[in-house]
């Protein structure tokens, strides 16, 4: 099976271009596939905790921890984007890291394919 | 011991949204990545701008209104650092712009690397050599 490395900059809520880059990595998990989800800019929104599921808004928070929780699925936001937004450690979901956005690029190093959503 | 070469494109205006300077950070990053990888393990990123990111290149830049470092600044850096940029030529026609209005090296603050303007069948030639492409 294969790795995913997938880099987005896209905002939760206000885009749907997260909603593709989450739905596509639990189609990859499903399939048996590894996948390394980078939050980047507007999408580090997505590692906050206390997201609120409303049926006018994508929600992604509880897809997120399903696949977490699958082992098979990595998802980082940039420490940088993350806390110039005011979202800092105690603000996180459970199960996502942090870190600089080398990791990011580390992670593109052993991926099958890299997929990278660059704009809101 | 490999090398995976990433070529970010920049196509996105500058200031405008975040994405243009989000890419020369991240291509900026690939000079530190080697603490997650085993030894002589590289990523080398170069970066590209067409279409409207041709304008994040233009020089004299007044971020100052913004109170944000300008991207001309990220642009000196990445020279600096020996990343190989690549300006579309087809497309700094279409604005009127030329090598006179662009930051093209990183002199001033010890640079030896040239930002190169150059037709579009040659970043064409860079994206299919890379290993990994990344649209901003």
């Amino acid at each position: 099976m294969g790795k995913l490395t997938i880099g987005t900059f896209s905002s939760l809520v206000g885009s749907l271009s997260l909603d593709f880059a989450v739905k596509l990595s639990q189609a990859a998990v499903n399939k048996g596939h590894k996948v390394d989800l980078w939050l980047s800019g507007n999408a580090t929104m997505l590692s906050k905790k206390g997201q609120k599921s409303f049926k006018d808004y994508s929600s992604l928070a509880k897809t997120v921890e399903e696949l977490i929780a699958t082992g098979n699925f990595q998802i980082t936001a940039c420490e940088a984007c993350a806390a110039a937004r005011g979202y800092h450690k105690e603000d996180t979901m459970e199960g996502v890291k942090s870190h600089s956005m080398d990791w990011y690029l580390a992670s593109t190093f052993d991926a099958d394919r890299v997929l990278h959503i660059g704009g809101d | 011991m490999a090398t995976k070469r990433l070529a970010f494109v920049v196509r996105s205006l500058p200031y405008k949204t975040e994405a243009s300077r989000l890419a020369l950070t991240h291509a900026i990053a690939s000079q530190s990545v080697e603490i997650y990888l085993a030894d002589g393990d590289l990523v080398e990123a170069s970066i590209a701008f067409i279409g409207d990111g041709v304008l994040n290149c233009h020089k004299n830049q007044a971020a100052k209104h913004y109170d944000v470092t300008t991207l001309e600044g990220h642009m000196k850096n990445t020279l600096l650092l020996d990343l190989k940029v690549l300006v579309c030529k087809e497309d700094l026609d279409r604005f009127g712009l030329t090598e006179n209005d662009l930051l093209m090296d990183a002199e001033d603050i010890g640079g030896e690397t040239n930002a190169q303007i150059v037709p579009f069948s040659e970043i064409a030639k860079e994206m299919e050599s890379v290993d990994h492409l990344l649209f901003c």
